[in-house]
């Protein structure tokens, strides 16, 4: 059974870096996986996605149908939104508590739009989490995307892979153990 | 390192050349094509070049197959026009080690102005062209077609799209195999293009096709899996994957890899069992014209169904829930929410853009129109500049805009001028040849070259103005200024755009002008990792960040309109975000009111 991860968010949120980890710690644990990005503008503010799907069998496509995944990880919050339609029936949304306001909002041509979490947990089972808050308890508001990728293991019960190695083997070293806290911290917050 | 490893189609191209023992490789940067070459390029056994642009590229690289070393060329699918007339010659000559050429196609174009499907370049160039679906492909069909390339000699051609340069899956590393270079021996016949050598390679092409037609009806690339059943699947790249989301064991499949010549026969006899067939292919109707021309448009769902309405989308991607929406209407649950509570993020240019203070003035303007060009300052078309009329390819905007000024100074009391505007990458791609016509075909038309110091758009790759090579050694840094002198251009300027006085200034003297001119506006991309001639040229470069004097602040949001996405305001009052500020102090000097410090 294909499982599917949708990450979301905005350009320079640390998406990319997540969804390596997430993919490495599961090609170590021998599943077929297959990951899409498009990621063509995030350099200016742009959304950001990665579709992540594994399987014990084969993996063919490396996109998500709307209406299929299992969870989705918004880095923010307006993102969630954006992109519920993909979420299954009985799929989980994990949200930071984060805005980004997006040019929009900062040129004054539109508000950033009220009850966005609302809406969230009125059409889906939605964990609000504030991942910036636990970030700086952590010790630096970098990790964000790594305490973000912890929900994403806590939720789809990936706890027997060895995070601890993939992060040593593909973090710099002096930011490998701030990273295992955050995916810790991610996992507890899933529960 | 694990033998297997989870690699983008793009890495794994670049993985298939280093595996076949090529030597040379070339490129223009264009996305999703942009990553092969960055990949190649650290691999030291090949040597790897940016070209100027992609006909360059490819043309070094037949130059270098006819040296005697494997070779290879890469680029985005608008970039294989640009290459195509070498494209199509070098389809008679072939060359004398492997030549093989990659476009990168964008279904859906997330990146791109338009959406051509270049797999009609194949059968109009006559070069056999391959498709693959995911990452392990990519390798193993990069590597083969090397083989093919020697074997019949003829470039190969491999068309990948953007969900397969850009999507991870598991790839098997081999070692590379070196290869020895062909000693290169005279062949006039062979190479020399005139008409009575060329009309005889013409009879080596069909020759080869011949043979390739057959090759395409019983290799490994193109086989059927046969589940039993009267409904059948054909597909290639992607495509496949998705279709077999949508349909799993429940029809007979066609995989197409080997995409030109189509295996005809193979095709013929697949199809002759089936009541029904579904043709799953992205962007044009390639494969379906053959199955009709087969003589099944009774039995074919493709873009058309047998009663010619429309089946699948034209255009676009044809990930699996277009299919299955095609097919038999969706698959069910999709949340329904409140979409007006999701604003669009349309991108802007990065805050302390060197682009901001030109745009900024120029949109002020009333007296011009604004030919433009492709990269990041192809934003300058948005709010809140709106300052671009048109654009279309890589160095038009000094082309059209010198023909369009000719037609407008026939208006009698035109006092309108037009600007073309283009990047330094994008003017050594194509720019220098246009800016040649005005000055050969006396135009008197303006052009900016926006002169950011690097490629800025695709990420950051080098270019002959930057001082190093895609392998990261220094080399000659081409003078822009000197280039436009040379071309005859007498009236120019160097200047920096984030001084909005001098910008103004250089504009109205431009504008005054009987004669062309050129402005070079020189800054670095904020992100640009600085040279050390970077640093000694800007030693201050952004040292400071603005901030806003709330007291003297009225509120009125004029700096809003430099477009700068670390300004808002709230509560009446205008905040510049310290995260992302650089103090490019645009701002600064557009504040009537002197509150920005």
């Amino acid at each position: 059974m294909t499982k599917n991860i949708l990450l979301v968010g905005v350009g320079g949120q640390g998406t990319i870096l997540a969804s390596k980890i997430l993919t490495l710690g599961l090609q170590k644990a021998n599943y077929d996986v297959k990951m899409s990005e498009i990621h063509g503008m995030s350099q200016r503010g742009g959304s950001v996605t990665s579709h992540i799907r594994y399987s014990e069998d084969k993996v063919y496509s490396p996109v998500i149908e709307h209406g299929q995944a299992d969870v989705i990880v918004a880095f923010e919050k307006m993102e969630a939104l954006r992109y519920l339609d993909y979420l299954k029936v009985d799929g989980k949304v994990f949200v930071n508590d984060y805005e980004i306001p997006g040019m929009p909002v900062t040129s004054g041509q539109a508000e950033y739009p009220q009850g966005i979490i609302e809406e969230l947990k009125r059409v889906a089972d939605t964990t609000v989490i504030d991942a910036n808050k636990e970030a700086e308890k952590i010790g630096s508001s970098k990790v964000m995307n790594m305490i973000l990728l912890g929900t994403i293991i806590g939720s789809m019960n990936l706890t027997n892979i060895d995070w601890d190695q993939i992060l040593t083997e593909n973090v710099k070293p002096q930011f490998i153990e701030l990273n295992k806290k955050a995916i810790k911290c991610g996992i507890e917050l899933a529960k | 390192m694990s033998k297997q490893q989870l690699m983008t189609g793009n890495e794994a191209i670049a993985r298939g050349v280093f595996e076949a023992g090529v030597r040379f490789a070339a490129a223009y940067p264009g996305t999703p094509s942009t990553e092969i070459l960055e990949n190649i390029s650290t691999y030291k056994e090949v040597l790897a070049q940016w070209s100027p642009n992609e006909k360059v590229a490819f043309e070094a690289a037949y130059g270098a197959s006819l040296g005697g070393a494997r070779s290879f060329a890469s680029m985005k699918h608008v970039g294989l026009n640009v290459a195509a007339d070498p494209f199509f010659t070098v389809a008679y000559t072939g060359g004398n080690a492997g030549l093989v050429v990659v476009t990168a196609d964008e279904p859906g174009q997330h990146s791109s102005q338009n959406e051509q499907d270049n797999r009609n370049y194949a059968r109009h160039a006559k070069v056999p062209m391959f498709e693959p679906a995911d990452s392990a492909q990519c390798k193993a069909m990069t590597k083969f077609a090397f083989e093919m390339s020697e074997q019949h000699e003829t470039p190969v051609l491999i068309r990948v799209t953007t969900r397969v340069c850009h999507s991870k899956s598991l790839v098997e590393l081999e070692d590379r195999v070196e290869k020895e270079i062909v000693p290169y021996v005279k062949n006039a016949k062979k190479y020399v293009c005139v008409p009575a050598n060329a009309i005889i390679r013409r009879g080596e092409v069909e020759k080869r096709l011949d043979t390739l037609k057959e090759y395409s009806n019983n290799c490994e690339w193109n086989y059927i899996e046969d589940n039993g059943k009267d409904v059948g699947v054909i597909a290639s790249g992607m495509a496949i994957n998705y279709a077999k989301e949508v349909f799993g064991s429940d029809v007979n499949y066609l995989n197409i890899g080997f995409s030109y010549p189509l295996p005809m026969k193979l095709m013929d006899s697949f199809l002759k069992n089936l009541k029904k067939v579904y043709v799953i292919e992205e962007n044009d109707e390639y494969i379906e014209d053959a199955v009709k021309m087969l003589g099944y448009k009774h039995i074919c769902f493709g873009k058309y169904a047998p009663d010619e309405s429309r089946f699948l989308p034209a255009y676009g991607e044809l990930t699996s829930d277009v299919i299955r929406k095609a097919v038999n209407g969706g698959k069910g649950y999709v949340a329904s929410f409140d979409r007006s509570k999701v604003l669009g993020r349309p991108p802007a240019l990065c805050a302390g853009c060197p682009h901001r203070g030109f745009f900024y003035e120029l949109g002020k303007r009333k007296d011009v129109v604004v030919s433009g060009d492709i990269g990041c300052y192809t934003l300058g078309f948005a709010a809140p500049y709106n300052a671009m009329d048109f654009n279309c390819c890589m160095g038009a905007s000094v082309s059209g805009a010198n023909g369009m000024q000719k037609v407008l100074n026939m208006v009698e009391g035109n006092e309108k001028r037009v600007v073309g505007v283009l990047g330094d990458s994008t003017f050594f791609h194509s720019g220098m040849t246009s800016l040649l016509d005005i000055v050969y075909n006396k135009g008197n038309c303006i052009t900016v070259i926006l002169d950011n110091r690097i490629t800025g758009m695709t990420g950051h790759q080098q270019n002959p103005g930057t001082g190093f090579t895609a392998q990261g050694e220094p080399t000659e840094i081409v003078d822009i200024e000197g280039v436009v002198r040379a071309l005859g251009i007498k009236h120019v300027r160097t200047i920096d755009p984030n001084d909005l006085t001098l910008m103004r200034e250089t504009l109205d003297w431009a504008i005054a002008l009987k004669e062309p001119s050129v402005i070079i506006t020189r800054y670095p991309c904020v992100l640009k990792k600085m040279s050390a001639h970077d640093k000694n040229e800007w030693p201050q470069m952004y040292s400071s960040k603005c901030t806003v004097d709330a007291d003297k602040c009225i509120g009125c949001k004029l700096c809003l309109r430099s477009g700068c996405p670390a300004i808002s305001v709230k509560d009446k009052k205008a905040v510049i975000d310290k995260t992302m500020c650089v103090g490019c102090s645009v701002c600064k000097q557009i504040c009537p009111k002197d509150a920005i410090n």
